[in-house]
């Protein structure tokens, strides 16, 4: 649809322009000065380029962070979207036990996320902690202050029980738009369970699913507060995540110009994924719908 | 109160939904725009609401340039094929929601409303919300949403196209008379030949984006300009027949002939395309000069008080629509017979030489 | 192909029906022969599509049986009838191509390859989607996806019946002859028991070879196109079939004389013994009613339309409107005229049903 041009709307976005200008772009701007400078303290600045950048690009602290959010954001994906997945296709479609689901599925997301680490930090103690003492009591040696595997654990299961609930809500609504007849059709040619999934439920829940992974992605590679609660990064480094070595860097060692180049990588690299990702959702959303609107006859 | 296009065009990425169209629309009148999917009849009509803008051309409504002008500034109503109505709101406030928006007082939306409902027949329907209606009573919601604004043009885009059949003919036979009481332009988009006829007015017949004819339906139906004109306006399809006119002898394929008789016979030298409405493709000889010929039957369709033959003819398909029960066998072969006073005849451009006299 | 025999069937959505206004589907014993081509034809709401889904099985009746050859299937499961079901907008499965829809049946079923591509072919071709074989079916315009859908249910041998839930309504005005005349040529060479839904009487009365008109959940009369059209039974099947509808005149009948519209008019027969209090009403179709004669009943002339092949006019005799029907070439002046109505087709109805009377 076309529409007419119309100067006035400039003046609509101002206030936004400016907030973001505040809140978003001018800070960016700063951590961008900090990167390409060095200070030995009193607010003292010199010019050093891309110095940090190189040296962190080098460095093999960086390296291992970056692998290990991979590792994670990789497990989380792999465990969350076939579960959510899973969810959505048993619950109800029709009934008083829908609202009831709805409900209890969109309680983990409710909860203000230190207070989940809090929960899971507590809950895995082995002294005082509901999952640790029955472990313990179960002969199961769960230590995840002194444990690497055992940090990992908590932390993953901690954020698949957090976050499985958007997957299955996206999914779920995804279902309910599938009209009865394919599923009556799919009856009358003798299709098993898994054919119906295989064949009507996962194509028709493409998009929602693209956007499932991406928020996921996104979501679980920049993740702080959760692992910081539970674990603060240990033990050691084994559940140092980007985010939570960039906190380390920045306000920990006080290396602001090490650290305001990590951020900017760090941000670069979210960038260049997500880009990747939106290019090939709306590229094959567009493709999809180029065929159909030449070929179908109905408009 | 006249709009008019004046050679409007347009183009969407690279591809051509309009073209060349130039119409002129009077006041208080129904103009039906007549062609099957995809021939451009929701782009036109959006173009005459000014929801697009043409590539091409202007649009003028009673000589003033309006084509920049957007659709909230027009007085515009559009009726579309699913019936769109507020769903939460019952049917007096949706009928209602126009004039509010436009600020009038409450006596006079009062009015307005109470008589646009009592045109439609939803007087005892006012207090209902849409989800409670039928479709019918839903689609006149719509139109009396349509109507109480008093819009200069209103469009109306296959509004009856999902409705039962037999809804379709009691609303049809009220609209024309509620389009006379409202005294706009009204525009009304179909894909059923039988339903411009029913309508009356003036058609519009629209074929790959052109307007290939535009006058009083009547005339159009009776006098199509082209082949592809009396084609659109044809259901069941117009049969086809290609001929040489070689002196006194018709030739067509199969190595068939005939003397030129009737009308055919003042034709020039040449080839032509000879159009049969399936109602005039008889199964005995009429009276007159006819021609014959023996087609293949392919399958009769009965539907009580008429038969479909459709026949198989030179390596075309044809229709022939006989009166009363005619159950051919599938296979055989029947006789069927032409008169060329009924027939039109299209040079081999598709342009029409004659036509059947009235 | 099976015979199909329905017993005593009645559905009501409610589980405690208390009367009649309950139930969907109203008690019915009907029989559809083998190879049948069969029209539910009925507006919405009448209860056609419960009745269809009742045989297909997606529904389980609430009273009575449905037997196919015989063989009680009630109970059973809709992928152990052996149906297949045409909808009304295109099912297909989007990541497949044509021969793989077309296949998927065969596949769930476990038949060997060969012949799973042997039927693709032959139903591929019964159905013109040869060239198409290869294509992502995602892709195709309306009526071929419906094609698809239909030869789903083809491609299996053992398939029972056919039945059709208003398969026409997404198809574009022009291509819904060649779909509707492809599928009674397919009708025509195979013998498929055809049960076809559907509230467009053109549709019903040329693709069927019985025509059922459903209304509020009963089966108001069965019999062929001709005789539908011929010998309405009920004022129901004459307004529904048929444009414009039968005209229905509410008269006064005594013996073989009729009062209608202010005036008297011979009755072909000698109608006796009408129950007092009744709706008498004279039907005669528009087809049968003659205008523009020397002498008859005097009418009014309000408007004629002209159709194209042929005229509608609207007539008033006294204060009932009335239609006619005249040919194309026909004019009508002025604005009295005089009408007769064609004897055979003069009916009488008591309270909607049809009433025969004696002959003289």
């Amino acid at each position: 649809m076309d529409k007419p041009v119309n100067q006035k709307a400039w003046f609509l976005v101002l206030p936004v322009v400016l907030l973001v200008a505040f809140s978003a772009v001018i800070p960016l701007m700063t951590v961008v000065n900090y990167s390409v400078q060095d200070t030995f303290g009193n607010n003292e600045f010199f010019w050093a380029g891309l110095e940090w950048f190189d040296d962190l690009l080098h460095s093999d602290r960086f390296h291992e962070a970056l692998w290990r959010q991979f590792l994670f954001s990789g497990i989380i994906l792999l465990l969350e979207i076939p579960l959510g997945i899973a969810i959505a296709l048993a619950m109800p479609r029709r009934g008083w036990t829908v609202p009831l689901c709805l409900v209890t599925m969109s309680l983990p997301l409710l909860i203000p996320w230190n207070a989940v680490g809090t929960i899971w930090q507590v809950f895995g103690r082995g002294d005082i902690g509901l999952l640790g003492h029955t472990l313990g009591q179960l002969g199961v040696d769960f230590n995840y202050t002194s444990d690497a595997l055992d940090a990992w654990i908590i932390i993953v299961v901690m954020d698949v029980w957090h976050w499985t609930s958007l997957v299955v809500l996206l999914c779920y609504a995804g279902l309910r738009s599938i009209p009865d007849a394919f599923y009556q059709a799919a009856r009358i040619d003798g299709a098993g369970r898994w054919a119906v999934f295989r064949y009507i439920q996962l194509p028709k829940m493409h998009r929602v699913l693209l956007i499932a992974v991406l928020l996921r992605f996104m979501d679980s590679f920049m993740i702080y507060t959760e692992p910081f609660v539970v674990t603060g990064g240990g033990p050691g480094n084994s559940t140092t995540f980007l985010s939570i070595d960039l906190v380390k860097m920045a306000i920990g060692q006080f290396d602001l110009g090490p650290a305001a180049a990590m951020s900017l990588v760090y941000f670069l690299i979210i960038l260049l994924l997500s880009w990747i990702f939106y290019t090939v959702m709306t590229n094959a959303g567009r493709d999809r719908k180029a065929r159909a609107h030449a070929a179908e006859s109905i408009p | 109160m006249a709009l008019t296009l004046d050679n409007c065009s347009r183009i969407v990425d690279g591809e051509v939904r309009l073209q060349d169209i130039s119409l002129t629309l009077e006041a208080a009148s129904l103009n039906v725009l007549l062609g099957p999917t995809l021939a451009g009849k929701t782009s036109l009509m959006r173009l005459m609401a000014g929801l697009d803008r043409p590539t091409e051309g202007r649009l003028l409504w009673n000589g003033k340039d309006v084509t920049g002008l957007r659709v909230q500034d027009r007085n515009v109503a559009m009726v579309y094929q699913s019936f769109i109505n507020y769903p939460t709101m019952t049917v007096w406030q949706n009928i209602a929601s126009p004039l509010k928006v436009a600020g009038l007082p409450r006596a006079e939306v009062k009015r307005r409303v109470e008589e646009a409902a009592k045109l439609l027949k939803l007087e005892p329907l006012l207090k209902r919300t849409p989800l409670q209606l039928s479709g019918g009573q839903q689609q006149r919601t719509a139109i009396a949403r349509a109507l109480v604004k008093g819009a200069d043009l209103v469009l109306l885009d296959e509004p009856l196209a999902n409705l039962d059949y037999k809804l379709r003919e009691e609303l049809r036979e009220e609209l024309p008379k509620i389009f006379a009481a409202a005294g706009s332009i009204f525009v009304y988009a179909t894909a059923e030949p039988a339903e411009a006829l029913l309508l009356g007015g003036k058609t519009a017949t629209l074929s790959e984006g052109r307007v290939t004819q535009f006058g009083p339906t009547v005339e159009v139906y009776r006098q199509p300009n082209t082949l592809l004109t009396a084609q659109t306006f044809s259901d069941p399809p117009l049969n086809a027949l290609p001929l040489e006119k070689r002196g006194d002898t018709l030739l067509a394929g199969e190595g068939l002939s005939w003397p030129a008789t009737g009308p055919l016979a003042a034709l020039a030298d040449g080839r032509y395309i000879l159009g049969i409405r399936p109602n005039h493709l008889y199964l005995k000889r009429p009276g007159g000069e006819a021609l014959a010929l023996a087609a293949k039957v392919a399958i009769t369709e009965i539907t009580g008080s008429e038969s479909f033959l459709h026949l198989d003819f030179a390596g075309q398909r044809w229709v022939a629509l006989a009166h009363g029960v005619h159950d051919l066998a599938v296979g055989s072969t029947a006789e069927v017979y032409l008169d060329p006073a009924r027939c039109f005849v299209f040079d081999a451009g598709g342009a029409l030489v004659a036509a059947p006299a009235r | 192909m099976a015979e199909i025999q329905l017993r005593g069937l009645a559905h009501a959505y409610r589980p405690n029906p208390q009367g009649p206004q309950d139930y969907a589907l109203k008690r019915l014993d009907h029989t559809w022969r083998s190879g049948g081509a069969y029209a539910l034809l009925g507006p919405s709401g009448c209860g056609k599509t419960t009745l269809l889904n009742i045989i297909s099985g997606l529904v389980m009746p609430s009273q009575g049986q449905v037997l196919f050859d015989g063989q009680d299937v009630t109970q059973l499961a809709t992928e152990k009838r052996n149906i297949a079901q045409v909808f009304q907008f295109p099912v297909i499965y989007d990541t497949m191509t044509v021969a793989e829809n077309l296949a998927f049946p065969l596949r769930n079923r476990g038949l060997p390859r060969a012949e799973i591509e042997a039927r693709v072919r032959e139903t591929a071709a019964m159905l013109d989607l040869t060239a198409t074989l290869g294509d992502k079916a995602r892709g195709l315009t309306a009526d071929a996806k419906q094609k698809i859908s239909l030869g789903r249910g083809l491609v299996r041998r053992d398939v029972n019946a056919i039945l059709f839930d208003e398969p026409l309504t997404v198809i574009d005005p022009q291509l819904k002859w060649q779909l509707r005349t492809q599928l009674k040529q397919l009708h025509k060479r195979f013998d498929f028991t055809m049960i076809y839904v559907t509230h467009d009487q053109t549709e019903a009365l040329s693709f069927a070879d019985q025509v059922v008109v459903m209304y509020e959940g009963e089966v108001v009369q069965m019999g062929t196109p001709e005789e539908l059209f011929e010998r309405p039974a009920h004022t129901f099947v004459g307004y529904f079939i048929g444009s414009p509808g039968m005209n229905v005149l509410p008269a006064q009948v005594e013996g073989a004389v009729a009062q209608v519209g202010g005036q008297q008019l011979q009755l072909p027969r000698v109608y006796r013994d009408l129950p007092a209090g009744a709706r008498i009403e004279l039907g005669i179709r528009p087809e049968f009613v003659q205008a523009g004669l020397a002498e008859g009943l005097a009418a009014r002339v309000e408007r004629v339309s002209d159709i194209g092949r042929y005229k509608v006019a609207k007539l008033s005799l006294g204060a009932l409107p009335l239609n006619a029907v005249l040919p194309e070439d026909m004019q009508l002046d002025g604005d009295e005229t005089r009408i007769a109505f064609d004897p055979a087709h003069l009916h009488l109805y008591v309270d909607g049903r049809i009433v025969s009377g004696e002959g003289r």
